[in-house]
């Protein structure tokens, strides 16, 4: 899928370019985006370490564990492939707490703590799991209860009333949740993404893979 | 009502994050834990885990810059346009609503914008800050979620998110109607 709209973005640019004149620019355009793509990174690591760091230190005190007992009820019906009590499930509460108090800062580190735990559950490599397509999911429509940039943009551009979008944006990203993780469920059920499931092609073929 | 609910969520948000540095620890400590010790062993991955995910964030932010630059998103604009006219969505509104999935800063750059030329409080300015606030850039966490696993066959990742950014963007447009319209 990454493959054509990946070729697709790069592609379309340049036929566009060539129309209108801005060949040179997006050759500058792909040196920034890469150089973004690294200070990006770089900027992590700090965060990163210090996550991982404190994540480990409730690892070995059982501390997610615990979180991952406490939300069993839910998540049992979403991540069906994951044992109920396995970390992955403490790690990723941890990040959507994170992400509904507008922890930008932490919740990216917890969720790639959650990430690497579902990691552990996966036979293939390279390939998602329906557990990681409806984590990511998760976080791309989060759910935000004080988005705190857009509020300290509309201060400094005078609003009066720069809370007022704290209750349209509830909704709005409530309804994306809702409407995104129910796509990754039913769209993981489609033949063209079922196919290349990493526990289902194991089920199959228990021998090739090794 | 929403003024203690704001307030309440305000000063939780303030102290989540210095309270989880010194509970966990303490909690740990007295589960005889070496605190230590276990933040060093956790931390180490910190490092390796930033540079796995570069090649994955060169490739997607590289890629969006060039559509950026090229001017395409322009196009896709006048090509959408009478989608949005049609739920109701200004006009102004529709490059910062289709550049949201894309890029973060992209967006903040056009929502600023937007909201100097219309005011924040305009319908114009409550509808960019709602969509603004309310979903995340999904290529780039695409990029960072995989990349620290290097996952590159991403299945059902890329349309489902998207599927959300559309739900969260249409459901922006009815809500601020309802509330601001």
């Amino acid at each position: 899928m990454l493959n054509y709209v990946w070729l697709g973005l790069v592609v379309i640019s340049f036929v566009v370019a060539a129309f209108q004149g801005t060949v040179p620019d997006i050759g500058e355009g792909a040196v920034q985006g890469a150089k973004t793509g690294v200070s990006i990174a770089i900027d992590l690591i700090g965060i990163m370490a210090l996550w991982l760091g404190v994540m480990r230190i409730a690892q070995e005190a059982g501390m997610i564990n615990m979180l991952a007992r406490l939300i069993k009820p839910v998540t049992k019906h979403l991540f069906k492939e994951i044992p109920p009590e396995h970390p992955a499930i403490g790690s990723m509460m941890l990040n959507i707490a994170a992400n509904w108090l507008g922890l930008g800062n932490a919740a990216t580190p917890l969720g790639i703590k959650a990430m690497e735990e579902l990691q552990t559950l996966n036979k293939s490599k390279d390939t998602a799991t329906n557990s990681q397509v409806l984590f990511l999911t998760l976080n791309t429509a989060s759910i935000t209860l004080i988005p705190a940039t857009m509020i300290s943009l509309r201060v400094s551009t005078n609003s009066s009333d720069p809370f007022a979008i704290i209750g349209t944006s509830i909704v709005a990203s409530t309804t994306a949740t809702v409407v995104g993780v129910s796509a990754a469920l039913l769209l993981g059920k489609l033949p063209l993404f079922r196919k290349n499931d990493p526990n289902r092609v194991q089920n199959d073929a228990p021998e090739a893979q090794k | 009502m929403s003024e203690l609910f704001k307030t309440v969520i305000e000063e939780i948000s303030r102290w989540a994050i210095p309270v989880m540095l010194v509970i966990i620890p303490l909690v740990a400590h007295f589960k005889k834990v070496k605190v230590y010790e276990a933040f060093i062993d956790g931390a180490k991955e910190g490092f390796d885990v930033a540079v796995r995910i570069i090649p994955y964030l060169v490739a997607i932010l590289a890629a969006i810059a060039m559509f950026r630059a090229s001017g395409a998103m322009d196009i896709f604009v006048s090509l959408l346009s009478p989608l949005t006219n049609l739920i109701g969505m200004p006009a102004e509104v529709l490059p910062a609503a289709l550049m949201r999935p894309l890029s973060g800063s992209g967006t903040l750059g056009l929502v600023t914008e937007l909201l100097n030329t219309h005011g924040p409080d305009s319908f114009i300015g409550m509808l960019a800050s709602t969509i603004y606030g309310s979903t995340e850039t999904t290529f780039y966490v695409l990029a960072v979620y995989f990349g620290a696993v290097n996952i590159k066959k991403t299945r059902h990742a890329v349309p489902a998110g998207l599927i959300a950014d559309a739900a969260g963007i249409i459901a922006a447009v009815f809500v601020c109607r309802l509330v601001f319209g």
